[in-house]
């Protein structure tokens, strides 16, 4: 059996088994799910990549690894950890004080833009080791990409905002950094488009314009393009990187901190217009992330209904997990009043847009 | 059965209040046949087999079972390998040599506790086989859990769309069944196992309560239960109606057959393909033990000289596939492959298939027993856990083959034997318990997709600390808290307890006093957790 490393065990020491605990990553989503409670001790994940084979396309890390080094050392081999979201690419703004960590992003549980192609940030999360309310480290999944071993309590870890348990280390599974990675603009309705491309990796949508994210061989890309008439253009999300390519974009400019964040039965999509005015939102098409600006309300009927038995079993869990309720107190996960949305509003300086 | 008669009629006259007669059997024989899945790892007899239709009476048959305090077992379509399906009353593994099924073993994890809970009742999905909505556009089909796997995708097909996960049992397994082991197939290399293509799962919970666990929408609130439940084996409820993705058909396929002198090159250009940036949609690997008796049996022209054979297969876009194809053949050529061919056809991709795919058929022909491995140990370590698996059936004076998930990792070693011979059954259940020692200690795990069952039950503890246990148990209490779902599989009894960590020496898996009991073919069950004695797959049949 794999023994944890020193790391690991001061990380469960630090924890203990006595007070309130708050993992802090980088604090680039701090308020998702509400304030921590002010009593609660601080800790930080232990961090830094502890193995990755470029073969076995899965990398071992502490949860406190921040995104930036881990993108850095998976990038030297051509892999990635396809994770960024729509603020992605504005390095420019990104604080050096304010760098988000694997384990906060696995904890939030919001998957990036690309999540058409690559899949939910869950299913990247092969193994990990966390500590328990009692102090305990506690193992979960396995190193490899297929593993039916038991209870897979790494999905419950995702989206859980630390409420069950302190990730300490994580073992991911990677892709390969595709050859081209080229965005599009069209005046094409963005549902059929979905029908007519081959593994899109992002479709955007904001009521009159599409943008679509293609990735691959360059000729791929290419015919693609052509035959559905795409036009190059730059990332909707970040003018500002490619400025020779810029075109007049209805996108807005930034989905900044204040922008929320909803998930919607991707059926339901094409209807936004008869709510909201085109132009004043953005939808993951064939996903159903909505990102709307804080001024706009999401009407009620087109969110999802959470099950009531459902909830049930999520109070159960989180009782037997953390029957003192000291990990991560305050955060709520999931919504009382029946509301299935967070509004992910960062404490995170102003600049970082975290949509 | 060791139940109180009184209880039985009244567990019985409830249950056929809600369904007819016929849809709640007792009779000798067809609770005989639901003692056992496809491993033939055989558990008792259940007290009555039901088959409801909708996911109302599915509720009701669970919550009738809750009330009487009677454990009950889920069951699809009986192909599972690990034993998941097969009914126990209490924890150690049945003796079928004993009259008394079980009655005369040793309790394998905890001899204290004395276990005197009814065989459990098989609720069998078979009857609910409908496909209930599917929205082409948004690619999401809602299903019953007896649907079988390949229907889905046949009554998809118009549209385009298939349904990823394909176990080369997909002919005959169904989608409740992939769902509760997470099932895997050659192309989960790129497309994913079972858990990514559920989207939602609407359950009925171990007190005949009915949650539906996610939604369609992507991020749905609170705690990923989907996820937990997918791979559960049954233990933390019955999937009633399953919400699944729809994967678009691929616009173009290339299929290779890569032929090598040794395993060691076929395992290098594996990895090679991978470092290379590229994730084929399949990547499987036939050794040569595996080629020569699939090579008699199809006559896909298999050079019988060969150590090894791979078969890659890329989708996607015509263009990209050219360049992919070009960059494997270099990488096969810089591990001295001897020879690399491109079907040139739809009907060769076929012919080759056919070799892999009749792999375990052809295996059957030749011994009359087999014992089917399944473990994952990562890409970077298969040469070395092929080499000990060797080295251990040549000790034990076993044959092995494998034909196996490549891309993943994912081994089946395959020991075929004569069950007849004296001793060989004691020679297979060490093979096999060497085989998952050294895939662990690889860095390895369990079971990549057939599950934990019976089969690894006890193995559990050789992966996990009896915290890591512990934690998985409190889990399966919150949904199951008087342990009426498929009780004594996936987790060790008394997980959490010291006891957990003495079933990791070697050799004492086997039941009683370790002396392993002959078996006759006819009534092939497991010695002990670690070996299930199958009989020959259909033709057609891979795993
Ligand atoms: C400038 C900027 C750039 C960004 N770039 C990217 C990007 O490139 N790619 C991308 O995917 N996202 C990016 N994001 C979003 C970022 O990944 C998310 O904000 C992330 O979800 C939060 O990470 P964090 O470490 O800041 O978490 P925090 O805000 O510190 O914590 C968020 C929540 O997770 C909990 N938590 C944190 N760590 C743990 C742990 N180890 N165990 C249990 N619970 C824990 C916290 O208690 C808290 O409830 C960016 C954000 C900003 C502001
Ligand atoms: C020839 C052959 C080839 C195979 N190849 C593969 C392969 O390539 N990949 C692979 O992954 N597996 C393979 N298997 C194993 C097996 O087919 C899979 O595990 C399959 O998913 C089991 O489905 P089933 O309907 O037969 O389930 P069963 O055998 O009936 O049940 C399996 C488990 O699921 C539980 N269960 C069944 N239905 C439900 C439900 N509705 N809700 C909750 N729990 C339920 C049962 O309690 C049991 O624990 C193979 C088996 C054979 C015989």
């Amino acid at each position: 059996m794999k023994q944890p490393n020193q790391d690991l065990l001061n990380f469960a020491a630090e924890i203990g088994a006595e007070d309130e605990i708050v993992v802090r990553g980088g604090k680039t989503q701090w308020e998702v799910g509400g304030l921590p409670s002010s009593s609660a001790r601080e800790v930080k994940a232990p961090a830094g990549v502890r193995s990755f084979e470029p073969e076995d396309m899965v990398v071992r890390c502490g949860a406190g690894t921040t995104l930036e080094e881990l993108a850095q050392v998976l990038g030297e081999s051509g892999q990635m950890v396809p994770l960024e979201r729509l603020s992605e690419a504005q390095s420019d703004s990104k604080p050096t004080s304010a760098q988000p960590t694997i384990g906060g992003t696995l904890a939030v549980g919001h998957s990036g833009y690309r999540r058409l192609r690559y899949g939910p940030i869950r299913d990247l999360l092969l193994e990990t080791t966390f500590v328990d309310s009692e102090g305990q480290l506690i193992r979960s999944g396995g190193p490899t990409v297929k593993n039916v071993s038991g209870y897979d309590l790494c999905r419950l870890m995702v989206g859980s905002l630390g409420t069950l348990g302190c990730l300490g280390e994580v073992v991911l599974r990677c892709h390969p950094i595709p050859k081209r990675s080229q965005w599009f603009a069209t005046n094409a309705n963005p549902f059929a488009l979905l029908g007519l491309l081959w593994q899109p990796s992002s479709i955007l949508w904001n009521g009159r314009q599409t943008w679509v994210l293609l990735e691959g061989h360059p000729e791929d890309i290419s015919s693609q393009a052509e035959a559905n008439g795409l036009e190059d253009c730059a990332p909707p999300h970040n003018q500002a990187t490619q400025p020779h390519q810029q075109r007049p974009t209805s996108y807005p400019q930034k989905l900044t901190a204040s922008w929320q964040r909803f998930s919607l039965n991707p059926a339901i999509l094409p209807s936004l217009t008869d709510h909201f005015k085109a132009e004043s939102f953005v939808a993951e098409v064939g996903v159903g992330v909505v990102h709307l600006p804080s001024d706009l309300r999401m009407p009620r009927e087109l969110l999802p209904i959470d099950d009531a038995r459902s909830l049930t079993l999520q109070r159960k869990i989180k009782s037997r997990f953390d029957p003192r309720g000291r990990l991560n107190p305050g955060r709520k996960v999931w919504d009382e009043n029946n509301l299935a949305a967070t509004a992910s509003s960062a404490a995170a300086p102003a600049s970082a847009a975290v949509n | 059965m060791g139940s109180d008669p009184k209880k039985l009629d009244l567990l019985l006259s409830d249950l056929r209040s809600i369904l007819e007669a016929d849809r709640v059997r007792t009779d000798y024989l067809e609770r005989a046949l639901y003692s056992k899945d496809a491993s033939l790892y055989s558990g008792e007899d259940p007290t009555a087999v039901c088959f409801p239709e909708t996911t109302q009476e599915l509720a009701d048959v669970v919550r009738i079972c809750s009330e009487h305090n009677w454990p009950f077992v889920a069951r699809g379509s009986g192909t599972g390998l690990a034993g998941g399906a097969a009914p126990l009353s209490q924890p150690s593994v049945p003796n079928a040599d004993s009259g008394q099924k079980a009655a005369t073993d040793t309790p394998i994890a905890d001899t204290t506790t004395s276990y005197n809970s009814p065989v459990p009742v098989v609720i069998t999905t078979t009857k609910m086989n409908q496909i209930l909505s599917v929205d082409g556009p948004n690619r999401i089909a809602w299903v019953q859990p007896g649907v079988l796997n390949l229907d889905l995708t046949r009554h998809v097909s118009h549209l385009g769309l298939h349904y990823a996960p394909d176990p080369s049992s997909q002919q005959v397994c169904s989608i409740g069944g992939n769902v509760a082991t997470n099932s895997g197939g050659p192309h989960c290399l790129a497309y994913g196992v079972t858990s990514a293509h559920v989207i939602a799962l609407k359950v009925v919970l171990p007190d005949g309560s009915i949650a539906t666990l996610g939604n369609e929408s992507p991020e749905p609130t609170g705690y990923d239960l989907r996820g937990a439940f997918v791979g559960s084996e049954g233990t933390l409820g019955i999937a009633a109606e399953i919400a699944v993705r729809l994967t678009p058909n691929p616009p173009a396929i290339k299929t290779l057959l890569a032929v090598f002198d040794s395993v060691s090159d076929g395992a290098a250009t594996v990895s090679g393909i991978i470092a290379a940036g590229l994730v084929p949609s399949a990547l499987e690997m036939m050794d040569n033990a595996a080629i020569g008796i699939v090579e008699a049996f199809t006559q896909a022209g298999l050079p019988t000289d060969a150590a090894a054979v791979l078969l890659v297969e890329l989708d996607g876009l015509p263009e990209g596939l050219a360049q992919d194809e070009q960059l494997i053949r270099q990488v096969a050529a810089s591990h001295s492959v001897r020879e690399i061919r491109t079907a040139a056809d739809a009907q060769e991709r076929e012919l080759f298939w056919k070799a892999r795919k009749s792999a375990f058929g052809a295996v059957s022909r030749l011994a009359p027993d087999y014992y089917l491995h399944d473990t994952v140990v990562p890409r970077t370590r298969l040469v070395e856990v092929l080499d000990a698996v060797y080295e251990i059936a040549n000790r034990h004076g076993l044959k092995v083959c494998n034909v196996f998930h490549a891309g993943d990792g994912n081994l089946h070693p395959l020991l075929s034997f004569d069950s007849r011979q004296d001793g060989v059954l004691a020679r297979v259940a060490l093979a096999a318990d060497e085989i998952v020692r050294a895939s662990l200690a690889a860095g390895g795990v369990l079971s990549g997709e057939h599950g934990i069952g019976m089969e690894k039950r006890d193995y559990m503890g050789l992966m996990f600390t009896a915290a890591d246990l512990a934690a998985q148990d409190k889990l399966r209490s919150c949904f199951d808290q008087k342990s009426l779902a498929n009780p004594f599989k996936v987790i060790p009894s008394g997980s959490g307890c010291g006891d957990v960590s003495a079933l990791s020496s070697g050799g004492k898996t086997t039941s009683g006093s370790g002396e392993v009991p002959a078996l006759n073919s006819e009534d092939a069950t497991p010695l002990s957790p670690t070996v299930a004695i199958n009989k020959p797959v259909p033709e057609g049949a891979w795993i």
